[in-house]
């Protein structure tokens, strides 16, 4: 059998796909903060949170709803979309004028209200959402089996940075919020309805965080608690890359869970401390983050 | 009024110096008094446990209120301090409580060094953020070392004799050592504040590239800022270790970070007694919580609190009161 470095090439290449799987989520939550962060300026500390209600929305609305794990895909963006522009319109936009941290601060205490909510209706343990009967079992590549489920998370997760890459970078509506990001009063001035576009922008994030939860429930256990242990390693993500640009912040998540991945199979004890030891190590090569451009 | 002020002859304004030195000097003499007696009053072990926590958000309060710097991380600082004092005391019979308390202290203050040398690279959100993902690492080193008993956590610390003389096991002791240090803590605060240094702490707060124009080194005062805090954060977990004689994850986690920075909002950020009235309320509303049917709504009710304190509610208790003493009495 081939080995790498002393590892079945079976085993590496698992944890290489392993880690490509949670680099899709990171990648994925990062561009959302990343998105919110550019227009309003405020860390979303309830992104956790946020992809945590995505996972349980897909979860309740398959047990008491029916609705597929297909619809929920494309349903449970919206609805907590949704709820998340709710949050900005009537929330977040009355300390619009404040100092930013206090943004960080109030969705702080969201987060800790939606979790302990959840917690004392579902307790800490997690439910089991069952793979979709297409995406079940693998393919056999010869060299390793690679589970379908994997793949597809893989693959749309990568389909869904492509698509904000392209909302942003080529829509009229991305070329907006582009202009907001680097000067919202003149962008008012000139007509635009900047505070709907805040919201829209608000949502969309929070959207992001949502289907990023529906691709993980198949693949963790769905509980309250698994978006802000999640969440803070994505904060030190996003301080590795810096939140100045989209393909950044893709290529940042994807090559942090490659690292993570491959610390998993050649030692294992630093695999949950890996990145943010790699976040000391550019905090002190180049503290403004390896895409960042402020200092 | 405050027109005229401007216009006061240097005596009078001297005058008016001294008396509002003079009222501040009775206020803390009746806080004083009211720490004396307190214990015959309350449950000592519970008046201990405001202190401990009181201490703590003093701390962060030096860095957030003063220096402007929001720090995510500072449970890790509590929970080094308590984890080096149990191990210290468990594993060496013969130390004497202070010396574990300054063992502790010392261990927090070198990884306060660590992390603000780190951290004060990036500013605003991002130091936020640096902050909480190093004390995460921690975290996971508090976890998987061996020194901490892991999840178990450090039981049946002893608490010893202070000095070698004092016995603490009696809660009474306990308590006025707990207030001691509480004080020296609080005293080495108000003094910092009060200095020299810390208006220029204030003056980075405010507008920091002034502050850089004007010759300051503003990495060095805020480093300074920083470890000072770390070191009593520090301070306050050892001696919270000694009187619980545990010291456990609970400390370690980002939650306990969230919960000494709502203490200080719900108190008053850049107030003295703000941390020390929003730790007493936190406090207290988490042991009436736990015995009441609405157990298990604790970290709910604390989100709530939070939001409501962002939203509408930014001054905290004391500086609302600090604005309608000005506002009716001068």
């Amino acid at each position: 059998m081939m080995m790498i470095f002393g590892v079945p090439l079976a085993v590496f290449m698992g944890q290489l796909t392993l880690g490509l799987v949670n680099g899709a989520f990171y990648a994925l939550l990062s561009l959302g903060l990343a998105v919110i962060f550019g227009l309003l300026k405020i860390v979303n500390f309830a992104h956790g949170a946020q992809y945590m209600l995505g996972a349980f929305a897909a979860l309740l609305g398959f047990r008491y709803l029916g609705i597929n794990y297909w619809l929920a895909l494309f349903l449970v963006p919206l609805v907590v979309g949704g709820f998340g522009m709710l949050m900005e319109r009537f929330l977040l936009r009355r300390i619009a004028h404040l100092d930013h941290l206090y943004g960080l601060l109030l969705t702080f205490g969201l987060a800790l209200i939606f979790e302990g909510t959840l917690v004392n209706f579902f307790g800490v343990s997690g439910a089991r959402y069952s793979t979709p009967e297409a995406l079940q079992g693998g393919l056999n590549l010869g060299f390793m089996f690679l589970p379908t489920y994997r793949a597809w998370v893989l693959v749309a997760a990568l389909a869904m940075c492509l698509f904000t890459w392209f909302m942003i970078e080529r829509t009229r509506l991305g070329a907006y919020l582009r202009a907001g990001t680097e000067n919202s009063q003149l962008m008012q001035a000139f007509g635009v309805n900047v505070p709907l576009l805040i919201t829209l922008t608000y949502g969309f994030g929070v959207a992001l965080a949502a289907f990023a939860g529906v691709l993980a429930a198949p693949l963790y256990p769905v509980s309250p608690t698994m978006g802000s242990s999640l969440l803070i390693v994505v904060f030190a993500v996003v301080v590795i890359g810096g939140m100045g640009s989209i393909l950044g912040a893709i290529l940042t998540g994807l090559g942090m869970g490659i690292i993570e991945g491959l610390t998993k199979v050649y030692y294992p004890e630093a695999s949950n401390t890996v990145i943010f030891l790699v976040m000391i190590l550019v905090l002190m090569l180049r503290p403004a983050g390896l895409f960042g451009k402020e200092a | 009024m405050a027109d005229s002020q401007a216009y006061d002859a240097p005596s009078v304004v001297k005058e008016r110096q001294k008396r509002a030195r003079m009222r501040r000097n009775i206020f803390y003499i009746a806080l004083l008094a009211v720490g004396l007696v307190a214990p015959f009053l309350a449950y000592p072990v519970f008046l201990m446990k405001i202190l401990c926590f009181a201490l703590f958000a003093c701390a962060f309060n030096l860095l957030l209120g003063y220096a402007g710097l929001l720090s995510f991380g500072h449970a890790a600082f509590l929970a080094t301090g308590g984890y080096v004092t149990g191990y210290l005391l468990a594993s060496y019979p013969g130390l004497t409580p202070e010396m574990g308390i300054i063992g502790g202290t010392l261990m927090a203050t070198l990884l306060g060094v660590l992390f603000g040398v780190l951290s004060i690279r990036r500013q605003g959100i991002y130091f936020a953020m640096v902050t909480l993902a190093l004390a995460q690492l921690m975290f996971f080193v508090f976890v998987q070392s061996s020194f901490t008993g892991g999840e178990d956590g450090l039981h049946g610390v002893p608490r010893g004799d202070l000095f070698g003389v004092i016995n603490l096991s009696s809660n009474l002791a306990m308590y006025y050592f707990v207030l001691a240090v509480f004080i020296f803590g609080f005293a080495v605060i108000q003094r910092t504040v009060h200095s020299p240094f810390g208006q220029v702490l204030k003056a980075i707060r405010e507008n920091e590239p002034r502050a850089v124009s004007l010759g300051y080194n503003v990495d060095a005062y805020k480093l300074l800022a920083f470890v000072l805090s770390a070191a009593l954060a520090g301070l306050a977990g050892s001696t919270k270790t000694v009187v619980f004689q545990l010291a456990s994850l609970t400390d370690a986690h980002w939650h306990m970070s969230g919960e000494v920075i709502l203490m200080t909002l719900l108190g008053g950020v850049g107030t003295l007694l703000g941390p020390l009235m929003g730790a007493g309320i936190v406090v207290s509303l988490q042991h009436i919580l736990a015995q009441s049917p609405l157990g298990n709504w604790v970290s709910v009710i604390l989100g709530i609190i939070f939001v409501l304190c962002v939203l509408s509610f930014r001054s905290g208790i004391v500086g609302e009161l600090d604005k309608m003493y000005r506002k009716n009495f001068k």
